[in-house]
């Protein structure tokens, strides 16, 4: 109401008391949104704070417990995702949903061709995409197949595929997670041509600088409650930061000068190939990671640092290359080999490679050490005795919540905790070289702070940290030495402490290179 | 509510509810068939062997389904052991009948003892299972289209091969007991007379059930099936541990495939069964095998019981009167059954999912697990309730 008195704009969308809950967690407890036509308005909280599942709720793949839904004021049911793109409600996810080997015109139309007697009239729509790219500044090649174009268009096709469907409601899910600080900009001038254009935004982020720089007005989550709802104009970072994680938040990484020490890594003329193309991936990579420093491998997703991991740790061969690890040739070792020498791993895709889903967390825990003697006897027999002890040790000191503890199904947990499983186990480990891809992708600030905190450490401790980040704010805080890489290249090594972030940005993105060399 | 939740009483139940709904629908369509006999045909298959009046013949009878339900939990074992690792072995057919092949070689042709019979049978079956999962691991061969072209290809072999111990007359194979003593699996003794002298009964039923128990141990307590089931669950995440998911690919298969071809030598290697020569398919054991894996809720123990009770009613089956319906009848409803009792993991979906929504409806919390910083969170939370409640008390004091 007091929102009302000061501005009269009518709400579009409210979500009013809603209230979701699943086994062994509340997950929206009484939570309002609304959305007022025409604005931006973000949605801020951590991982597991509900954000995810109020817009399941949004979208009609959850039934709310309480509360209700209304459009203009008027009570709406939404049963199923068809109901939400009635309304006009559409989105655009955080991994896109394209079908790679086909053009951006067809991708856009997916669904809703215009056709007579079931024969496309494709003209008709390149027109109309045509006019919605031109008015809306959406720069797309409409003909491009969507597997050769840049992420940035890739994204301006999936909101065209939402204008093209007339949705009035747009929601962004963390959308500037995969692009570069130019294309973000690129982005955010989109988003205020759209709200020019009288459509609304909801705007789900945890990068609050962007939330201040775009949005009109913010709500704040946290732990499935709804905190409050601001206007950015009359709010700080700190305090958006603070309501979101319920403390205060060290955005800065404290860390002493690094004692660097000897060789751990030496990469030498490492050549991977690509999965998906002919060419490598990784060309002629070469650079070292000393021992007490965070040597951080900086670019825009995609450009080798996948499969340069993948070689790295033994997921996949070299085509050519070396690699050396305290001295030993391991290029040809295998994963188990390279793991008890010393090597850890936080894998990029927690899903696919850093968890079992459907083990227990304990279980999880142990997928590195279940072979030690610690966890199976000589006769093969698993110590299961010993593997609760240890779990319920690392549950405690990294603050894993999970609805039952050791016996939760991972599956069962939020992303976040899911990380922090990985992070535990392979900090744990001790290793002398830390591999770390993206460890804090999609986690708060809180955990952030946490894991960061944990990486310093393991530096502190003598240990080598090879950290692989597609965050700027992570590149250029967490690391000693930033190395940058541009399609399979390493183009550039910067000083953190020397750099900018608008530097970072043209190595990155190819528009700047220099002559690498490693003694 | 609590007890419905629990894994176990949900497979239980869920196993039950297929059983029943089986059972329903084949009476409905003996009903369709001729509604006179329909009560009669149902009883008389759900009695199996109590069917028979003399309490001997029932025990004789009760102890031939038994003889029958060994293989039959074998081949149910192989396939639970590859799906655990994310295979569907449907080669457990195959598997099976290559170690008929090999046992009734050895027994009838070479004339070797009974042990070294169910050897080669267990090696037949393994060595299929090796091609497969050779297949698998490094030509990336689906296990079910490989699987299925072994079936014939052993089914083929089996004919032509077993065409040598051949009885001159007809097409099935020697009777073992006059060609060749030695190859028949040792007697109970006394449990043979409890079973009305029952002669099939052999060490074979007791050693598949152990062996039941064995893979449960194996799966559920050992190393070994703690990496199987991880590569099953996800091969991704199995590799990056540093797992040999290749490795753990093929010694799955190998052992599926030896299960199933030890199967085939607890039944064969009894004299109960000759083999056809002019057979055009491989038998139903590896195929009945997968709807005891599923009704047993994919458990090595419950694998028992849901192989005891297919072979049941398959056996039942055949106390259903060929008068008043055709003589594939028994065959027919068994098959109905089966294949429903196939719906299991369907119908234990559905359950969990009432199970949570009874929950909602009672509006049951339950409280995740509180670790110290969710308590300092409360704290900081009333904290801000407390101090914004002063303000509005404040406030309101203003106007």
């Amino acid at each position: 109401m007091e929102q009302n008195k000061a501005d009269n704009t009518p709400y579009v969308i409210e979500m009013l008391h809603i209230t979701k809950e699943f086994p062994g967690i509340k997950a929206n407890d009484d939570i309002t949104l609304q959305l007022k036509k025409g604005e931006i308005h973000a949605l801020l909280g951590e991982n597991g704070a509900g954000k995810s599942t109020l817009m399941s709720v949004l979208f009609g793949m959850y039934q709310p417990e309480k509360g209700e839904i209304r459009k203009n004021g008027k009570v709406v049911q939404i049963k199923d995702p068809n109901d939400a793109t009635d309304l006009g409600i559409g989105m655009v996810h955080q991994h896109f949903k394209l079908v790679e080997c086909f053009s951006v015109l067809d991708n856009i139309i997916l669904g809703v061709e215009p056709n007579t007697a079931g024969f496309l009239k494709k003209s008709e729509a390149r027109k109309k995409v045509l006019e919605l790219s031109e008015h809306y500044g959406l720069q797309v090649d409409p003909d491009a197949k969507i597997e050769d174009i840049t992420v940035g268009m890739q994204q301006r096709t999936e909101i065209l595929k939402m204008l093209y469907r007339d949705n009035e409601i747009l929601i962004f899910d963390e959308p500037t997670a995969v692009l570069t600080p130019q294309e973000i900009t690129e982005l955010m001038q989109i988003m205020r041509n759209l709200k020019a254009e009288g459509k609304s935004i909801l705007f789900i982020s945890h990068k609050l600088n962007e939330i201040m720089a775009v949005a009109d007005r913010c709500s704040v989550l946290r732990k499935g409650k709804y905190i409050g709802t601001v206007e950015t104009a009359k709010t700080t970072v700190e305090e958006l930061s603070a309501m979101m994680v319920g403390r205060n938040v060290n955005f800065h990484v404290d860390k002493k000068e690094a004692e660097v020490g000897d060789v751990v890594l030496k990469v030498r003329d490492v050549t991977v190939a690509s999965k998906v193309h002919k060419n490598n991936a990784v060309k002629n990579v070469s650079f070292d990671v000393h021992a007490g420093e965070i040597l951080c491998i900086a670019g825009i997703d995609g450009n080798g640092q996948t499969e340069f991991v993948h070689g790295l740790t033994g997921l996949e061969p070299l085509v050519s290359g070396k690699i050396e690890m305290c001295g030993k040739d391991i290029t040809k070792l295998s994963i188990r080999k390279r793991s008890t020498m010393g090597m850890s791993h936080i894998p990029e895709d927690r899903h696919k490679h850093g968890l079992v889903l459907d083990y227990t967390l304990e279980d999880n825990l142990v997928l590195q050490r279940y072979f030690e003697r610690e966890f199976t006897n000589a006769a093969g027999f698993l110590r299961r005795g010993n593997i609760r002890k240890y779990s319920e040790r690392l549950i405690e000191q990294y603050d894993i919540r999970s609805g039952q503890g050791p016996i939760t199904i991972a599956r069962a947990m939020s992303g976040g905790n899911q990380q922090k499983a990985i992070v535990a186990r392979e900090i744990d480990k001790d290793p002398e070289l830390l591999v770390a891809v993206q460890p804090t992708r999609g986690l708060d600030v809180g955990a952030i702070e946490h894991i960061h905190k944990a990486l310093v450490a393991k530096r502190d401790a003598g240990k080598a940290v090879l950290l692989i980040s597609l965050e700027l704010d992570e590149v250029m805080d967490v690391p000693d030495r930033i190395i940058v890489m541009y399609e399979g290249e390493i183009v550039g090594e910067l000083d953190p402490k020397k750099t900018t972030q608008e530097e970072l940005g043209l190595y990155m993105s190819g528009a700047k290179r220099d002559e690498v060399k490693v003694q | 509510m609590k007890f419905f939740k629990n894994k176990g009483v949900q497979s239980l139940l869920a196993s039950l509810i297929c059983i029943v709904l089986g059972v329903l629908v084949g009476f409905i369509v003996l009903l369709l068939m001729n509604a006179e006999g329909a009560g009669t045909a149902i009883t008389n298959l759900l009695k199996n062997f109590f069917f028979y009046p003399g309490a001997d013949a029932r025990m004789k009878y009760f102890g031939t389904t038994l003889v029958k339900t060994a293989p039959l939990l074998m081949c149910a074992l192989s396939i639970l052991f590859a799906y655990k690792t994310g295979l569907f072995n449907i080669g457990t057919a195959g598997q099976y009948c290559i170690g008929i092949c090999a046992c009734l070689f050895g027994a009838l042709y070479l004339k070797l003892p009974w042990y070294l019979c169910l050897l080669m049978a267990v090696a037949a079956g393994a060595l299929l299972g090796t091609i497969v999962g050779f297949l698998k691991a490094y030509c990336n061969v689906n296990e079910v289209i490989s699987g299925i072209m072994l079936n014939w290809i052993s089914l083929y072999i089996t004919n032509s091969v077993l065409m040598n111990v051949k009885e001159s007359t007809s097409p099935y194979t020697l009777k073992i007991m006059a060609t060749n003593n030695s190859a028949l699996l040792p007697k109970l003794g006394g449990v043979n007379k409890f079973f009305g002298d029952n002669q099939y009964i052999t060490i074979a039923v007791p050693i598949a059930i152990a062996i039941a128990v064995l893979v449960w141990i194996l799966l559920e307590k050992t190393k070994f099936g703690y990496e199987l089931k991880a590569t099953g669950f996800n091969k991704n995440a199995a590799k990056y541990a540093g797992m040999t998911e290749k490795r753990n690919m093929i010694v799955t298969l190998i052992i599926a495939g030896a299960l199933a071809g030890l199967g085939a030598s607890f039944y064969y290697l009894t004299g109960i069964e000759q083999w056809e020569v002019t057979a055009t398919s491989v038998p139903g054991m590896g195929f009945n095998g997968i709807a005891a894996t599923f009704l047993g809720a994919l458990n090595p123990i419950g694998t028992i019981f849901s192989s005891y009770f297919l072979q049941h009613i398959t056996d039942g089956g055949t106390h259903i009167n060929n008068m008043l319906y055709g003589s594939q009848i028994a065959g027919l409803i068994s098959a109905v059954i089966i294949y429903l009792c196939g719906f299991v993991l369907f119908v234990k979906h559905a359950m969990s999912k009432l199970a949570i929504r009874g929950e909602e409806n009672k509006d049951v919390r339950f409280e995740p697990i509180k670790t110290k910083a969710d308590d300092k969170l409360e704290h900081a939370i009333k904290d801000e309730n407390a101090k914004e409640d002063g303000k509005a008390v404040q406030e309101g004091g203003d106007k």
